[in-house]
């Protein structure tokens, strides 16, 4: 099967005019009678949903949370990037467009990425009409701040809640869809099939998770907006219920899987405190702006950080990379960290961490401060309260989350940070029109492999999930369904929905009833530690291949030795878990096999094989810049297929931050 | 939105409850100034001259029907909405510290109202009924001062007496300021003065009330 | 900061499902480390009782970093635990000391119905918004973005109100199982914003009919939500409520 990727010719910049133009277009009266299922309410799904509803299809959306206002896109801080130069500081949809493709260390699809960048300052206008309280400046128009992998001001934020204040508006508009009927909710229900009538995708099992029962809901069309992946780690920024169950079901029913083994490892985030941990916390990335990155000169060396001299520490960012010092991107500053805890320089009491120092920002600031008041001959206690107020003012949420968590005050003790999984720009294969493999079946946001190549840049999840929701969704899901205007709502009674409804119950029986020994929380820790070890942020092709094997074992003692309590027919988040971690263990072995086929280094991708003399990542255009396309086979494994990448307008050149 | 609905709501009632107080605040500082005229000490003249006043001039007798009314409005508001939040939960904690979040007087209105629903039922039944039977038997003269100074001989009576004042002091601290607050004022610059003015307001209301069944029991008037 | 390990005594509500009764049950839990999150020790208890053969206690959790309003623990009688301005996924162990019994409930109000254990049904907080909670502009519909300026202090309180997370934590605090902190918050932040105002009667009036129809108690004035909300919402919305409630339902001349 040949991929088309569908993109519309013409000039880069008049593709999209162009496409909206031409697209063909249902009339009310029809839309009436079309169904469309969405899965998930985060950013993504919640705006898809609200506008196809206000476009007067009939909408069924789902979520596994209780409101769909819990979905894991409440949890970005740092903000949402939009073309719209308020700051008059050069910037322009072909900067953004040029900015993300760059960033993505050149492995997305450059007619996406340039759509993303036109329609961004539309999702500004919309999510300020809809009341999103977005920062402003004292003259009443809106604020902007700089993010890393950028020269201009671009990204709008609201406090360190970005992520919650865009959600809730776009929760409060399907809402609003909800109370006018145009959508019908279902929380608290996860998909566990796609249902496929002659190769359409038509529908979806789902499992209402307080009773256990499976439904079977029709749906003209189906949209996958159910995020990443990134708890196939065990530990990460994601939420405990992120999953990659309905993207899974629908790879396994024909849907290829996009560049599964790119994943973003965060640089700043709190470090493991223990075999306890659940989850990790992300701290800002707006942390690095002033903070300063070190660890020790000496291995092992045991003393408080405060104790350790100037001359005995090592700030290796600003050692490695003079140029951009503290702000090298995400990708470069995690693997920088990894090194030199390897390596034995790490701190705290698991050596697994570097600190992240404010005290020269704090005497910095206050020197400033008191130089403003005349306080010239200042000591350095007042200096260093001046200098705390303005470093509280500016991140003092963050210090507070910090202290929080650790028991430690960051202001007096530099803080401890460790690089953790926090998005994967992997995901389905989609062309133009977000549509995947299966015709009909669409994925939307983190769920998509489109817009990031290699590596996110800070701020563009949120830009990316709501512009495939409102602004992308609504014309290319016309395109298709005006040809299924004369298809009328099939009864879920067809034997594909009887048949797949199943095939669901057959699996959940086996499931419980394996009634082994181990926990499933056991064994999804199992997999992150062999996911973690050998596919996280370096990988060679050995390590791959064992984890591969270890991967296989595992799958083998799962399915025969899980320990599951409870029932089917009631609420059982352990049977629901034990679900979501048997398709991550055969993510897993994805992951793998994909990091394994890329021999070459590129964005969070870094395979040891692939790198320079000192040790930098090291691409390799002539091979592989192309989406890697994996289509399941079964029991025989997966199929590759490549989606080659043309640069039309951005040339591939090797990053360099030194 | 119709007037049913408006004061059937959960903020209707409320702010029924928060007008009907104040303007129970309102009297009360007409009642205090009024009594406190037997602190003059002139034998009572001057209360019972007021006091005749206020039981005969026709004015007077039509705000007494709308104090009434709005005391009973605010009884019946106030237990409808004890009732409803009673309901509102079911199922009690088994282990719950509220102490941790709120003061135990404004979590105890419902307590201190039904308290001084009682006080007041015998503090009629102690000067108003004397009043009216005097009022409708003929219009008898009536010395009001020497009933109280007889009701406050019993140092029981003294005590119960007491025991409402309490109760209608930490009422009206957190009533003075809530009623506001159900009115709809939250300001930065003006709630703390609402606040001190209800503290001020309730501390004069409940010592001049207090002082006066203490000062006739030990005789510092005479 | 000391890290220390502890053992504790959890009397855990079990509740099979919404219609069945429930009772506290006792536990023991060992070895718990100071560092941990409160949910990483139910983790902790959940894992031992699975292995004991017993089911485990289910609980509601997400994102676990305080912002997505799932978790819903009310912790020896304070909703979230002791902590202030926190979630319980924020709570950590060491805010507990070796030896302690430590009693969890799910929130009670008639609005939140048990689904299971620790776990509620707060669709309720759903259909209220549902009733208002938005302003109705379709996708696509939006002026430019600084089209209308908007006072810095106006945009800073409408966030500030904005922050709620929807846990429930003010109805389950409260007294009297009162919603008012939710619907206030959220009728305070369009109220504020010039966006809100075409629409500013009819929301507040929505959603407070909706707010008593679901069978939340009434306001007392306790301030309890304020000092329990885990972001801090100000009973100043309260207040702004009212004041949006009683304009509109004395002015508004429809039936």
């Amino acid at each position: 099967m040949a991929l088309n990727a569908k993109i519309p010719q013409g000039e880069m910049d008049k593709k999209w005019s162009d496409y909206k133009g031409h697209v063909k277009l249902v009339n009310p009266a029809n839309k009436r009678k079309l169904e469309v299922i969405v899965v998930g309410t985060g950013l993504a799904g919640a705006s898809a949903a609200a506008s196809l509803g206000e476009l007067g299809y009939k909408v069924k959306a789902f979520c596994f949370q209780d409101s769909p206002r819990r979905a894991h896109s409440i949890a970005a801080q740092g903000g949402i990037n939009a073309a719209k130069n308020y700051q008059n500081d050069g910037d322009s949809v072909f900067r953004l467009f040029y900015d993300t493709v760059k960033g993505g260390d050149y492995r997305a699809r450059e007619a996406n990425v340039h759509r993303l960048a036109e329609v961004s300052t539309s999702i500004i206008d919309q999510c300020v009409a809809q009341g999103v309280p977005f920062a402003r400046e004292y003259g009443g128009l809106l604020s902007n701040r700089s993010f890393g992998g950028t020269q201009v001001q671009r990204t709008f934020y609201a406090a360190g809640q970005t992520g919650q204040q865009l959600l809730l508006g776009a929760y409060s508009a399907l809402e609003r869809q909800v109370a006018l009927g145009n959508v019908k909710m279902y929380s608290r229900h996860e998909m566990l099939d796609v249902v496929k009538i002659d190769g359409k995708a038509r529908g979806i099992i789902a499992r209402n998770l307080i009773n256990g029962e499976t439904e079977r809901h029709f749906g003209h069309a189906v949209l996958l907006c159910s995020g990443g992946y990134g708890n196939v780690f065990y530990l990460s920024t994601n939420a405990m219920g992120s999953n990659v169950t309905a993207a899974w079901k629908a790879h396994k029913k024909g849907a290829f899987f996009g560049n599964p083994c790119f994943t973003q490892i965060h640089p700043t985030c709190i470090p493991v405190s223990g075999d306890h941990q659940s989850k990790l916390t992300l701290m800002s990335e707006s942390l690095r702006n002033d903070g300063r990155i070190w660890v020790p000169k000496q291995k092992g060396d045991n003393r408080k950080p405060q104790d350790i001299p100037e001359e005995e520490r090592d700030y290796y960012l600003e050692r490695r990379y003079p140029a951009f010092g503290n702000l090298v991107p995400r990708d470069v500053a995690s693997r920088a960290a990894k090194e030199r805890c390897d390596e034995g320089y790490g701190v705290g009491t698991t050596k697994m961490a570097v600190y992240l120092d404010y005290k020269d920002a704090i005497m910095r600031y206050g020197r400033i401060e008191a130089g403003k008041t005349g306080q010239d001959n200042a000591d350095d206690k007042t200096i260093f309260s001046l200098g705390r107020s303005v470093v509280e003012e500016k991140y003092g949420n963050l210090f507070e989350m910090y202290e929080k968590i650790t028991g430690e005050n960051p202001y007096l003790t530099p803080m401890r940070i460790y690089p953790a999984v926090h998005y994967t720009m992997g995901g389905l294969w989609v062309d133009y029109e977000l549509q995947t493999t299966v015709p009909g079946l669409y994925a939307l946001g983190e769920a998509n492999f489109s817009d990031h190549g290699a590596n996110r840049l800070g701020a563009s999840a949120l830009m990316q999930g709501l512009a495939d929701g409102y602004f992308v969704i609504p014309y290319t899901l016309g395109n298709y369904l005006a040809d299924e205007i004369r298809t009328s709502s099939i009864a879920t009674e067809h034997e594909a929905f009887v048949n797949a409804q199943k095939e669901v119950n057959d699996r959940l029986n086996r499931l419980i009833n394996i009634k082994g020994n181990q926990t499933v929380e056991s064994f999804h820790k199992r997999l992150g530690k062999i996911m973690w070890d050998k596919c996280g942020m370096a990988r060679s092709a050995e390590g791959l291949k064992h984890a591969i094997a270890e991967i296989q074992a595992l799958k083998k003692e799962f399915w025969s030795d899980v320990k599951i309590p409870g029932d089917i027919n009631e609420f059982n988040p352990e049977l629901d878990k034990a679900g979501r971690v048997a398709d991550f263990i055969e993510l897993g072995e994805l992951m793998c096999l994909d990091a394994l086929d890329r021999n070459e280094s590129c964005g969070g991708h870094f395979r040891e094989e692939s790198q320079t003399e000192d040790g930098e990542a090291k691409r390799d255009d002539d091979n592989y810049a192309y989406v890697a396309a994996w289509e399941n086979k079964g029991e025989n494994g997966w199929q590759l297929h490549k989606e080659d990448l043309n640069f039309e307008i951005v040339k591939p050149t090797q990053r360099s931050y030194k | 939105m119709n007037w049913k609905h408006f004061f059937t709501s959960s903020i209707g009632r409320k702010f029924t409850m928060g007008l009907s107080g104040i303007f129970l605040i309102l009297f009360l500082i007409v009642h205090a100034g009024i009594n406190s005229c037997i602190f003059l000490n002139d034998h009572g003249e001057t209360f019972n001259q007021v006091a005749r006043f206020m039981s005969h001039n026709w004015i007077m007798r039509f705000l007494e029907i709308g104090l009434f009314a709005t005391l009973v409005l605010h009884i019946i508001q106030g237990l409808t909405l004890w009732y409803l939040n009673k309901k509102a939960r079911p199922v009690d904690y088994a282990f719950n510290q509220p102490s941790k979040n709120s003061k135990w007087y404004s979590r105890s209105m419902g307590i201190l109202g039904t308290l001084l629903l009682l006080f007041i039922v015998m503090h009629l039944n102690h000067f108003y009924v004397g009043t009216k039977i005097a009022l409708y038997g003929g219009d008898k003269p009536h010395n009001l001062y020497e009933e109280m100074q007889e009701v406050f001989s019993n140092q029981w009576v003294v005590v119960l007496y007491l025991v409402g004042v309490i109760a209608l002091f930490w009422h009206l601290y957190h009533g003075f300021q809530s009623a506001f607050h159900t009115l709809g004022i939250n300001h930065k610059k003006y709630t703390p003065i609402i606040n001190c003015a209800g503290l001020t307001y309730a501390v004069i209301i409940c010592i001049l009330f207090a002082l006066m069944p203490i000062a006739m029991f030990l005789h510092w008037l005479n | 900061m000391q890290h220390y390990h502890m053992n504790l005594t959890l009397k855990v509500w079990r509740q099979k499902n919404t219609q069945s009764k429930g009772s506290l049950e006792t536990y023991q839990v060992k070895n718990i480390s100071s560092e941990m999150s409160f949910l990483e020790m139910f983790d902790v208890l959940n894992e031992q009782l699975i292995v004991e053969g017993k089911e485990p206690i289910a609980f509601d959790h997400d994102c676990r970093e305080g912002i997505c309003g799932m978790c819903s623990m009310y912790i020896n009688g304070q909703a979230h635990g002791p902590w202030q301005q926190n979630t319980t996924c924020q709570l950590h162990m060491r805010a507990f000391k070796d030896g302690d019994t430590i009693v969890v409930e799910p929130w009670r109000s008639k609005a939140f119905p048990v689904v299971k254990d620790l776990v509620v049904d707060r669709s309720s907080f759903d259909r209220i918004i549902q009733a208002g909670g938005y302003i109705s502009v379709n996708t696509g519909n939006a002026v430019d973005a600084n089209a209308i300026p908007i006072d810095k202090k106006d945009a800073d309180h409408a966030f500030m109100a904005a922050a709620c997370i929807g846990c429930g934590a003010c109805v389950a605090t409260c007294k009297n199982g009162s919603a008012m902190l939710f619907v206030g918050a959220k009728v305070s932040q369009l109220a504020l914003l010039p966006q809100g105002e075409p629409e500013r009667e009819s929301r507040v009036l929505n959603m407070v009919a909706q707010m008593d129809k679901e069978g939340f108690g009434n306001c007392t004035n306790t301030y309890a939500c304020e000092a329990e909300c885990p972001k801090g919402i100000s009973v100043a919305n309260i207040a702004r409520l009212n004041s949006e409630y009683i304009k509109a339902g004395l002015s508004n001349e429809e039936n």
